[in-house]
């Protein structure tokens, strides 16, 4: 086996720095729940390692233009436990505490989540929902780029040679707006999404929908942020009538694998119930922060 | 290789050791420690049988790096009995058979500590959420949220 290298710097223009000099596989390390269990396997071999748990803007929660920046490698219980974040988004807070077991909410992170590109990862449907963009460090310097544009396919991603994911940055909710993220496992507990489903929308003062987003996880090789389920829901009340049109553009958007998880048809399936049942839930929430 | 030298506090003691940066927690726990306590189930994230607590929070060593416990504090499960006195939840899993072959009891023991250190009275379900990350493969899982609740019940006096 190769030496690796460990290396834990305390700005992220060292880490950059270290990826640019480094040859060979390097890999970032934040909760390490994704990348330690692939280096047990043998699946990655990284040369080097760059820790950014050390660094103050990639662990802290902060307030940030109405709304959050979160640090790229805040663990799953650090983000469950802001209650401000909580009342704003509630949906992303939910979908990043459904991570893991508490052994692993004591890890994981939403930087690590959506650079591991897993199409079942919980909490990028509901960052891509709620409008998150990410803070990129690079050899170029820094760049913003939406969540939505990070992952690429299973385990890919469109960062660019030695770029890091800094923080997300969730914008300020609007008024009688609400977001929700629900997901379908086998148990209740320690599983891979069979389907998630994350609804952001927001009402206008007659209670109408006047904005939405609906973003499918485990049904295509990424995230789906699904346009067509949005338009079922804008421009009406979110009645019955308005459900089943969301329920039937979700399942027309599905694209999913066959597995031993589920079948293509029942994920389609599910999609659309999972679909209707966090509007559900997005609309009550919307419904009391007006 | 070059060898990392790793300051940490481990069951509220200063500790010092050498390891190789791909070394996991758990490896060098037991190698390099001689604290074998927490146990290597799966080397996943899934069964808990290493379940430590870093700085607060519970964890699976096997799925952190031994270098990571630099300038942080560990606790492990040779830290949870006072010299010769058991926690109440070492009592309580001997006294209520909350174990068999006793492989995951460390992992349980340090997972419930983790949780009663936060919430001195949670309900049956909170127990079984909050130890839904450590797997037995022997008890059938009922003994120990009893007995994890007899424990806090106890504790609160
Ligand atoms: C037992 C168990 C249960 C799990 N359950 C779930 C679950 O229910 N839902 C779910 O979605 N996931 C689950 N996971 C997967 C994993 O916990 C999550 O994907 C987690 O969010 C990964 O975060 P991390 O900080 O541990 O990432 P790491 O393992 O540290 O990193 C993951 C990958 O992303 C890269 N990376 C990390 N941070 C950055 C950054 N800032 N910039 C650029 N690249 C970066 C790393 O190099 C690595 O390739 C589970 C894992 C285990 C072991
Ligand atoms: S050995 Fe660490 S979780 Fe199983
Ligand atoms: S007592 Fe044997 S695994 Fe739990």
């Amino acid at each position: 086996m190769n030496a690796m290298r460990y290396e834990a710097p305390g700005s992220i223009d060292e880490v950059v720095a270290l990826l640019a000099a480094a040859d060979g596989d390097s890999r970032i390390l934040a909760g390490g729940t994704d990348l330690l269990v692939q280096m047990q396997s043998g699946f990655v071999k990284p040369g080097l390692i760059v820790d950014v748990k050390k660094i103050a803007e990639a662990t802290t929660i902060t307030a940030e233009d109405g709304g959050f920046r979160i640090g790229a490698a805040v663990c799953g219980a650090e983000i469950g436990e802001h209650a401000d974040l909580k009342e704003a988004w509630p949906g992303v807070v939910e979908a990043a505490e459904l991570i893991g077991s508490v052994q692993i909410q004591a890890r994981a992170s939403l930087g690590g989540n959506l650079c591991n590109a897993s199409p079942a990862a919980d909490s990028v449907p509901a960052l891509i929902a709620a409008g998150a963009v990410c803070s990129i460090a690079g050899p170029k310097g820094r760049r913003e780029v939406p969540v939505a544009d990070i992952a690429t396919g299973p385990g890919e991603t469109s960062l660019g040679t030695g770029e890091v994911v800094v923080s997300i940055h969730l914008p300020a909710q609007s008024p009688r707006s609400g977001d929700a993220y629900l997901r379908f496992i086998p148990r209740t507990e320690m599983d891979i999404a069979v389907v998630g489903a994350a609804i952001n929308l927001s009402l206008d003062e007659n209670g109408q929908c006047s904005a939405a987003r609906v973003v499918l996880g485990a049904v295509a090789p990424t995230a789906l942020l699904v346009t067509e389920a949005a338009d079922a829901l804008i421009g009406g009340p979110v009645d019955d009538a308005a459900l089943e049109r969301l329920d039937a553009a979700a399942r027309a958007a599905c694209r999913p694998i066959d597995d031993k998880r589920g079948t293509a048809d029942y994920r389609t399936k599910v999609s659309g119930v999972l679909a209707r049942r966090a509007a559900g839930i997005a609309l009550e929430r919307a419904r009391s922060n007006s | 290789m070059t060898k990392h030298h790793v300051s940490t506090t481990i069951n509220g003691e200063p500790a010092e050791f050498l390891c190789e940066p791909q070394q996991t927690l758990l490896d060098v726990l037991r190698d390099e420690l001689n604290l074998t306590g927490s146990k290597e189930g799966c080397s996943s994230g899934d069964c808990g049988a290493c379940s430590v607590i870093m700085d607060g929070r519970v964890a699976c060593a096997c799925l952190a790096l031994g270098v990571e416990a630099e300038g942080r504090s560990i606790e492990t499960i040779e830290g949870m009995a006072e010299g010769e006195t058991l926690h109440p939840l070492q009592r309580l899993f001997l006294e209520e058979a909350a174990l068999q072959c006793g492989y995951c009891t460390p992992g349980f023991l340090v997972a419930a500590k983790a949780l009663l250190d936060r919430k001195p009275d949670p309900t049956e379900t909170e127990v079984r959420f909050w130890l839904a990350g450590n797997l037995c493969r022997c008890t059938g899982y009922d003994k120990i949220v009893r007995a994890v609740l007899s424990a806090a019940a106890e504790m609160r006096g």
